[in-house]
């Protein structure tokens, strides 16, 4: 009658164990090098940390989104063309089309969802590997994206009729985006505080983020307990090409450009970012918490290479190392 | 039959004194098995009586096993499938060793490719070897088809022959046929003939009364881990083996309060699932039952019966493939899908809790909250204050021993995972629960807490079908019991006349009321 209850394992090493603990330690480490490797003290500076946040805000909208697509089971490489796409459609309708910002901002965002919908049918009802999909839709909206902008960037330099160019005004909505909140902190950065605080929100709170661990953790399980799976993981996919959209109207603000060729290979720093985060590739584990302190982890690094002017060359085989390093230590143990 | 022919003084396999424990469980106890060449060998018991862990002892998977097991004359004690195979011995799994994408020849020889120097293969000397082999066997197979194009039944028969080829002298299958078709299962038998005449000792496992008349030597009975007896076919009338394999005296062990069931909770009428792929038989077929409040309604049936599929059909969790008309108190209702089934008030607990039933790292409150999130949330919001509520009073009526509703179920035992399963359900308070194994793998004290609360359950109204291979607790707690075989209805039982023979006979398919 009376079984054992399972010993809970000592306080102290659970906490270790936990992946929170190792990407935090993981971050300590990096913030450990960047005060060794203060360059002249410019680590210390509050400007550097300001602009570490403004320059990794786009990467975090997008790791956001990873985040609920990767903890659902799937994964989405798509996210760099539809910023891409999303840049050149809202310098288009802000700078040649004249839009407002409340016609072409909606408008941007919903081009976001759209590719997402498309992702997430293909998988979840189609039943594609979303390696595949998304692969697909990257390539896809990437062309989109050639396409709109006739393969150049789109600048404030608009061509008339007759084959003459004029210049127009940078749309105020650019300006808006791009300046600095009360003059402190700029508004890309709080807008990646906010989509991270949306989409925890989200997971920790909402019926959908329990219903995204489940399906990710056990999706015949979830199935088989009336969770609509097609729908939940397809709402993945949307709200990840709606980050994605937000990212890529950041972009185009802050380069003043539509830019077709923008935003390549930033899938792939996202989802490194969760990765280091310690969120599951696997699916069902993890969480937006975790994918901040990624965030900040590959955010800093590249904050510290960059100021101690280490050569792009040896940035990237640093950073390479470091993911390797980062995710052999959230291996679990056993 | 040709079992002790003095052609064959010796058997292939001579094992004996057979003893393996899990823990302190001793499943097989001295048990002794021979195979002699020319015969298939049928070994038949109960489900857990023993049959699987006997073979794997044979075939090398366990090897921390007492007795001795006798190769040909020579001592052997196989400690790899691998090793059991170089020996000679080939057990033919339901999952087949054979890679989809491959060619039929390069299976065969998968693992000792003929190869010319540098280690290219020699694809002509293959080719020829793999059809003179195939022709050996009577099966007329393209051997540069991928194995993938030919369905599963002839898969099966590659599979035996890639086994013959490395020189397999006992062949063992485990219910070859439960995924076959008709003509397969005789193009199967036809192999069978082609092995015995090549002196090859089989052993063949299996739940079908017509496969064991038809097909077997001689048959060794498990029951219970020990080994009731082991005799020529022709001299074990199917009455006699039936009595072999159940035995025991069922003592009511369980307090079952007989219930006054009230009006019909749940009905179906032609129900039928379809096979997984076409042309297959339906897995049920044209099923009709019924289910009153307040009653437990037994569902027997041994593997390939198609019973769970029954409740997965009834749940909806099988969509299109099931198809039938079904009424819930009194009301014809459509389920398309599980959440279908939730919202009307059925609920089903699953036979196998890790792969279907909990999402092993979500903590015991998400798992128990999780098929009723719709009620408790708020405009889809989450509110962990009732969660943990609903959890702790769901863990509470259960007894469930855990340290904490944050921990994840994968961190609890068997017993209370089961609980957690329950309690996902209870949640939900369903009119109709249909359980699949609820006892499975959960300790004693444990089971006799789930009949326990099966009887507060039906006494509150609830409406139970039930599922289990254990046949004492079928038959002590159903009201009633509804016996499958392959799909079709072969029998229903009303308490007092249910017995476990007449029970087994119905599910090895013999029909009601005919003796043999």
């Amino acid at each position: 009658m009376s079984e054992p209850i399972p010993p809970p394992p000592r306080l102290a090493t659970r906490w270790l164990y936990s992946p929170a603990a190792r990407s935090v330690a993981a971050l300590l480490l990096i913030l450990a090098l960047g005060a060794v490797f203060h360059h002249r003290g410019a680590f210390f500076r509050l400007e550097t940390h300001k602009a570490a946040l403004r320059q990794t805000a786009e990467y975090g909208m997008m790791a956001c989104g990873m985040t609920l697509v990767i903890i659902s089971g799937g994964i989405d490489l798509a996210v760099g063309s539809i910023l891409a796409l999303s840049a050149v459609l809202f310098s288009l309708a802000t700078i040649h089309w004249g839009w407002p910002a409340w016609y072409a901002i909606p408008a941007t965002l919903a081009v976001g969802a759209g590719c997402g919908l498309v992702s997430g049918t293909l998988t979840a009802w189609l039943r594609m590997q979303p390696f595949i999909a998304t692969l697909a839709m990257m390539v896809f909206a990437r062309g989109l994206a050639k396409a709109l902008s006739g393969g150049t960037q789109v600048t404030t330099a608009v061509r008339n009729p007759d084959g003459t160019y004029r210049w127009v005004d940078v749309p105020q909505v650019f300006y808006a985006i791009k300046a600095d909140l009360f003059g402190t902190v700029s508004m890309i950065g709080v807008l990646f505080l906010v989509c991270a605080a949306v989409t925890w929100l989200l997971l920790a709170r909402h019926r959908w983020g329990r219903e995204l661990y489940a399906i990710g953790g056990n999706e015949e399980a979830a199935r088989l307990s009336g969770v609509r799976v097609v729908r939940a993981k397809v709402l993945a996919y949307v709200a990840s090409g709606v980050l994605a959209a937000v990212a890529g109207m950041c972009h185009a603000a802050q380069e003043e450009q539509g830019n077709p060729d923008a935003g390549e290979g930033y899938e792939l720093i996202a989802i490194s970012m969760v990765v280091i985060g310690g969120t599951s590739l696997m699916g069902g584990r993890g969480g937006i918490g975790l994918t901040l302190l990624g965030i900040l982890t590959i955010g800093y690094l590249d904050k510290i290479l960059s100021i101690n002017e280490v050569p792009l060359a040896w940035r990237l085989m640093l950073t390479g190392t470091i993911i390797v390093v980062a995710v052999l230590a959230q291996r679990r143990p056993g | 039959m040709a079992t002790d022919s003095p052609s064959s003084p010796s058997p292939l396999v001579r094992m004996r004194g057979i003893t393996k424990r899990f823990g302190p469980v001793e499943v097989l106890r001295g048990v002794d098995f021979d195979i002699w060449p020319g015969e298939v060998h049928v070994l038949a018991g109960e489900n857990g009586a023993g049959k699987s862990t006997l073979i794997k002892i044979l075939g090398g998977v366990y090897s921390d096993y007492e007795g001795r097991i006798e190769l040909a004359g020579r001592l052997v004690r196989p400690a790899s499938p691998l090793e059991a195979s170089r020996l000679g011995v080939a057990v033919i799994h339901q999952e087949l060793s054979l890679v989809p994408p491959m060619r039929v020849a390069d299976n065969l020889f998968l693992g000792r490719t003929p190869c010319f120097a540098l280690g290219l293969v020699a694809y002509r000397a293959q080719r020829e070897e793999a059809r003179r082999l195939l022709a050996e066997l009577g099966l007329e197979i393209d051997v540069d088809q991928p194995v993938e194009r030919y369905p599963l039944g002839v898969r099966q028969l590659v599979e035996i022959a890639k086994a013959v080829g490395r020189q397999a002298r006992v062949i063992v299958m485990d219910e070859p046929t439960s995924a076959l078709s008709a003509p397969e299962v005789e193009r199967l038998f036809a192999l069978v003939e082609k092995l015995k005449a090549q002196g090859c000792g089989l052993v063949y496992i299996t739940h079908k009364m017509e496969e064991i008349e038809r097909i077997a030597d001689r048959i060794t009975v498990l029951r219970d881990g020990q080994r009731v007896g082991s005799v020529p076919a022709t001299e074990l009338s199917t009455r006699e083996l039936i009595r072999w394999m159940v035995g025991r005296e069922v003592e009511q062990q369980f307090p079952r309060h007989v219930a006054q069931p009230g009006n019909e909770r749940l009905r179906i009428e032609e129900f039928t699932v379809r096979g997984e792929r076409p042309g297959l038989r339906p897995v049920v077929d044209r099923v009709g039952l019924s289910v009153r409040a307040g009653e437990i309604l037994g569902l027997a049936g041994l593997r390939g019966s198609g019973a769970s599929e029954l409740l997965l059909g009834i749940f909806g969790a099988l969509g299109p493939r099931a198809s039938g008309r079904l009424w819930l108190d009194g009301q014809p209702t459509r389920i398309r899908n599980p959440r279908d089934a939730i919202r009307q008030g059925i609920a089903l607990l699953t036979n196998d809790r890790k792969t279907t039933g909990l999402v092993l790292e979500m903590s015991v409150a998400a798992n128990a909250t999780l098929a009723d999130l719709p009620r408790l949330c708020r405009w889809g919001w989450r509110r962990p204050q009732r969660e943990l509520e609903a959890a702790a009073a769901q863990s509470r009526a259960l007894r469930l021993r855990a340290a904490s509703l944050d921990m994840p179920v994968a961190q609890l035992s068997g017993g209370n995972q089961q609980k957690v399963a329950l309690a996902k359900w209870l949640q939900v308070q369903p009119r109709v629960l249909l359980l699949d194994e609820p006892t499975r793998g959960v300790d004693v004290g444990v089971k006799h807490d789930i009949y326990h609360w099966m009887n507060q359950w039906t006494a509150a109204g609830m409406a139970i079908i039930l599922i289990t291979s254990e046949m004492p607790e079928l038959l002590a707690l159903s009201d009633r019991i509804a016996v499958l075989h392959r799909g079709r209805l072969t029998a229903e039982l009303a308490r007092h006349e249910a017995t476990a023979d007449r029970v087994l006979e119905a599910a090895m398919g013999r029909l009601a009321g005919t003796t043999p």
